[in-house]
């Protein structure tokens, strides 16, 4: 009796928002890395493709805090214009398995029955694969390239969002509110996309964030083995790939990127779990 | 019961239990002084938020932080409260056991259940293993469980609610407690099974010759069950008295208007006489008597200080210094409030 | 206070509802048969316009399924349901809407029912516009008035649900099903999920608002007291049957079934000198997924013969009119009544 009581008097009170100092520091970081990826000309110091032949393989310096590859590339500004590459393929390997996936869902967990039942067997097959391994077979079969690469990536990506906010919706639809919707006479559609969805969709959101810093790493991945982004495309994987041969003599050519890839997801995570509490529906 | 002659078995002294949140302390328990005589049933009854269940369990110190426990529990002449962990061990679940609401997440789900009272069994008493299997199978009967032996190796899912209550109980009862606190152990039960439960409960007290704490908020579960009954409002304890008195005539507006909210047999469909207002948030208490906002009988000094819960007579208790204001049971409510 | 006349506004002819429940690979690898759970097995009952119909019982008798199946979020399996003059179970789209706008209902749980991300002026203003009950100049002003009928603070339409106390969220519930202007309202289990002072508000507000607004209310409880205060007739389930159906105050006064005097008997009185030693009834409520022969409290019931085991009794008149129970102890009121003491405790 007493633990519901004491919830009460907590929530009773008007809460203002307050931003976790966690939520902030994601705030920060994506927030810079987006604007890296909006204006690079006017962040970087450098243009990412010119070659500097009389600066090659420079350790890192005022002039080149990042150093400079074995083209005498600013590598500073190779991984701030890698940002604009890296940021774009975070969103669309993400957008449309988010959108997608989140529409299967929602049809799927309201309406069960066959619609149910075909898509289970849909996870049925997709899992039964590895991920990565997947991904590559497609890209393999339409051609390296980001394109393709942001193809294949959604093709398989939707599932998990569908299997998220499926399960959310399963147990939203049995809630009263949602049974009162009925008996009000409301349309499935309305049911499903004002009452239901805004309750079910944060794992969904929360799991974008993160899914965003894994599409980066498979962009990074794929790009390292010339899958996805192609040279002189700055791009943090390409940059990874471009320094493997240095890595001894010059291993600030790698690094960097790895750093900005971690920072990235480090970013992404924060953001989404800051997403997690200011979504929490109060009381 | 006389309290005067009875021997006391539990005692508590100004008990508080404080729990300190990010948005402050909230005192869901503040001051509370209670005396339990041997065999005797006492109930504790109030709404949500009243601090009933945060007593009993402060009382085993059965409190999570950042809850924190302070005053007295004098239980046969030692304080609880300063007892070392180890040596509490042997009161908890021992001389004094806990029944809770919920059988389902009180028992075990991958030990059956004579396995868990064998393991308390073992823990309390000295009996060889042979022993603790007979103890086992009586204990089942006991609590009017039938064919023990077999059901002995029973999970709690194969169980019904009433059955699960049961089996709680034949383990509350398998160290031969002094004391049986009981956290609201018929709620989550259908009424005829309730009833059954009820029953068992104070055939059990008789036999056993335990005392009994009964936190509950159904006033029929006090009357039919109760031989005293404390009433708590906002984590105080604002009236005591022995339950045919409370019943025939409240000494406190709380427990009038509580009395009041509960339909009669005669009143068929007239309108019901409820306690305005919403029961109070720990957060934020007025000054004086807490229930003084919700209160018909309120005057000026209800809201200045805090009333002390004081005799009234020799059997019962009183936080309420309108106490011989109040009116019989469904009377009409009192004119509007004079200043 | 009389319901205004005694035609039936709604008519439940042998209502079943049978739940499938998923069965264990194991159980399937052995070749056992399908499990359901009969819910409501050939309910039966007139709902009159302008009364108060109780529904009581312990849980799995069905009650909760009732009342889904007579807003139709259950669609019954079998038997008819008629809702004046309508036949409410082949409705669909439009006309389900319209059935639906006639016929509301009030939930449990007042923090489920609720959605937490809608304010309640958004709740109230989403029913009034989608059944177009007002124009979107006129919609405002009707949400005061609702709020002011269920006796909620005029600021009220601006705040989310969690910003109220459990009474008022039950409350909100009660403006939503009447924004909508129901003649009939289901309410399932109103007051059981609040403290006892609050309920006592909400109950006067379901009477004053049955009284202002001449609604028919059906009102589902476990709560006999509650029931016994609000309804001029009460119905009594026992795994899946009304086993009896009567006025409220012949029901109360001289119960004909074992099983509503066992319930009786065992509701705790408030009056401590009406103590009672002994049980109500003996045993535990069968499991509906295997529900017992002939009459269902018969393993129960302290006066069982054979008969009882091998057929099931029938709902009717067996007594005073007006008077149904379902229990072979009674003879249908036109034969010979047997004389037996049955208010005799065991």
């Amino acid at each position: 009796m007493a633990a519901p009581s004491l919830v009460a008097a907590q929530t009773s009170s008007r809460t203002r928002v307050r931003l976790k100092p966690s939520l902030i520091a994601g705030i920060v970081i994506i927030g810079s890395l987006v604007i890296m990826a909006l204006v690079p000309n006017l962040v970087a110091p450098y243009s990412p493709t010119n070659f500097d032949y009389q600066a090659v393989l420079q350790a890192p310096s005022i002039k080149h805090p990042f150093g400079t590859d074995n083209f005498g590339r600013d590598v500073l500004s190779r991984v701030i214009w890698g940002a604009q590459v890296d940021m774009q393929i975070a969103l669309f390997t993400t957008l449309f398995p988010f959108v997608f996936g989140t529409l299967v869902g929602a049809m799927t967990g309201y309406y069960g029955r066959w619609l149910d039942a075909i898509f289970g067997r849909i996870v049925d097959i997709v899992v039964t694969f590895p991920f990565l391994v997947l991904v590559i077979a497609i890209v393999a079969l339409l051609g390296p390239g980001l394109n393709n690469m942001f193809i294949a990536v959604s093709a398989v990506g939707w599932i998990t969002y569908g299997r998220l906010v499926r399960g959310e919706i399963l147990t939203q639809k049995k809630a009263e509110y949602a049974l009162a919707g009925r008996v009000m006479g409301y349309t499935a559609s309305r049911i499903i996309f004002r009452h239901l969805l805004p309750n079910a969709i944060t794992p969904a959101v929360v799991y974008w964030m993160t899914d965003m810093a894994l599409g980066i790493l498979l962009g990074s991945s794929l790009g390292y083995l010339g899958l996805g982004a192609q040279p002189p495309t700055a791009e943090w994987g390409v940059i990874i790939a471009d320094g493997k041969n240095f890595m001894t003599t010059a291993w600030w050519i790698s690094t960097f990127p790895g750093l900005a890839i971690t920072v990235a997801g480090i970013g992404f995570s924060l953001l989404g779990d800051g997403l997690a509490d200011l979504l929490r529906p109060k009381g | 019961m006389n309290p005067q002659t009875a021997t006391t078995l539990l005692e508590l002294r100004d008990l508080r239990t404080v729990f300190h949140t990010a948005r402050g302390a909230l005192t869901a328990v503040n001051g509370v002084n209670l005396s339990l005589h041997e065999g005797e049933v006492l109930g504790l009854v109030g709404e949500s938020g009243s601090g009933k269940s945060v007593t009993l369990r402060s009382i085993l110190r059965l409190v999570r932080p950042p809850g924190k426990v302070s005053g007295t529990v004098l239980w046969r002449g030692t304080n609880l409260l300063e007892l070392p962990e180890s040596r509490l061990r042997k009161v908890r679940g021992g001389e004094i056991s806990m029944i809770f609401q919920e059988p389902m997440t009180a028992l075990n789900p991958v030990l059956n259940i004579g396995e868990q009272i064998t393991e308390t069994l073992q823990e309390h008493t000295n009996l060889s293993s042979q022993d603790r299997n007979a103890r086992a199978t009586e204990l089942l009967e006991l609590v009017g469980i039938p064919s023990p032996k077999e059901r002995l190796k029973d999970f709690p899912h194969q169980f019904s609610g009433g059955m699960r209550q049961r089996a709680m109980i034949a383990i509350a009862l398998a160290s031969n407690p002094k004391l049986l606190l009981a956290d609201e152990p018929t709620t989550a039960l259908d009424v005829t099974i309730q009833d059954q439960i009820l029953k068992l409960l104070l055939r059990l007290k008789d036999t056993l010759g335990m005392g009994v704490i009964l936190v509950t908020h159904d006033l029929g579960v006090v009357a039919q069950t109760c031989d005293r009954v404390a009433v708590m409002y906002a984590g105080r304890i604002v009236e005591v008295a022995p339950a045919s008195e409370l019943f025939a005539q409240p000494r406190h507006a709380y427990t009038l208007g509580l009395l009041n909210s509960v339909p009669g047999a005669q009143s068929t469909r007239r309108p019901l006489i409820p306690i305005p207002g919403a029961p109070p948030n720990l957060a934020n208490l007025p000054p004086g008597c807490p229930f003084s906002p919700r209160c018909p009988y309120v005057t000026n000094a209800c809201k200045l200080e805090q009333p002390a819960l004081q005799a009234i007579s020799s059997t019962r208790l009183s936080a309420c210094i309108h106490f011989d204001r109040l009116e019989p049971v469904n009377a009409q409510p009192p004119p509007e409030v004079q200043p | 206070m009389k319901p205004s006349d005694h035609t039936p506004i709604m008519r439940v002819r042998d209502l079943t509802k049978t739940f499938p429940v998923a069965s264990s690979g194991l159980d399937r690898v052995r070749g056992l048969p399908a499990k359901s759970v009969k819910a409501l097995t050939g309910v039966s009952l007139d709902l009159l316009r302008g009364e108060t119909l109780g529904i009581v019982g312990e849980s799995g008798c069905g009650k909760s399924t009732l009342a889904r199946c007579l807003v139709r979020l259950y669609d019954a399996d079998s038997g008819t349901l008629e809702y004046d003059g309508t036949n409410v179970l082949g409705l669909r789209g439009k006309n389900l809407r319209s059935y639906n706008r006639r016929v509301q209902m009030v939930f449990q749980d007042p923090f489920s029912s609720l959605n937490p991300r809608m304010t309640v002026g958004q709740v109230l203003n989403e029913a009034l516009a989608v059944h177009r009950l007002r124009s979107s100049r006129e919609i405002p002003g009707r949400i005061q008035e609702l709020l002011e009928l269920v006796g909620l603070p005029k600021d009220a339409s601006e705040r989310l649900p969690h910003e109220f106390s459990g009474g008022q969220r039950q409350r909100i519930g009660i403006a939503r099903a009447l924004s909508v202007e129901p003649e009939t309202l289901i309410a399932d289990e109103l007051v059981s999920a609040l403290d006892v002072s609050v309920q006592a508000q909400v109950v006067n507000l379901l009477l004053e608002l049955q009284e202002r607004l001449h609604l028919t209310v059906m009102f589902v409880a476990h709560d006999l007291r509650l029931v016994r205060h609000i309804s001029h007739r009460v119905a009594v389930m026992y795994l899946g049957r009304i086993v009896e159906l009567s006025s409220t105050e012949k029901l109360f006064s001289s119960p004909e079934h074992p099983y509503t005097q066992a319930l009786l008997r065992a509701a705790p009185d408030l009056d401590p000198s009406r103590k009672n030693t002994l049980e109500a009834v003996h045993g535990e409520l069968p499991s509906p997924l295997n529900p017992p022969s002939g009459c269902a409290f018969h393993p129960r019931c302290p006066k069982a013969f054979e008969r009882c085991t091998l057929e099931v009794p029938k709902l009717e008149a067996r007594g005073l009119e007006g008077h149904e129970s379902a229990c072979f102890l009674y003879e249908p009121s036109s034969k010979f009544k047997l004389n037996l003491n049955l208010l005799e405790k065991p």
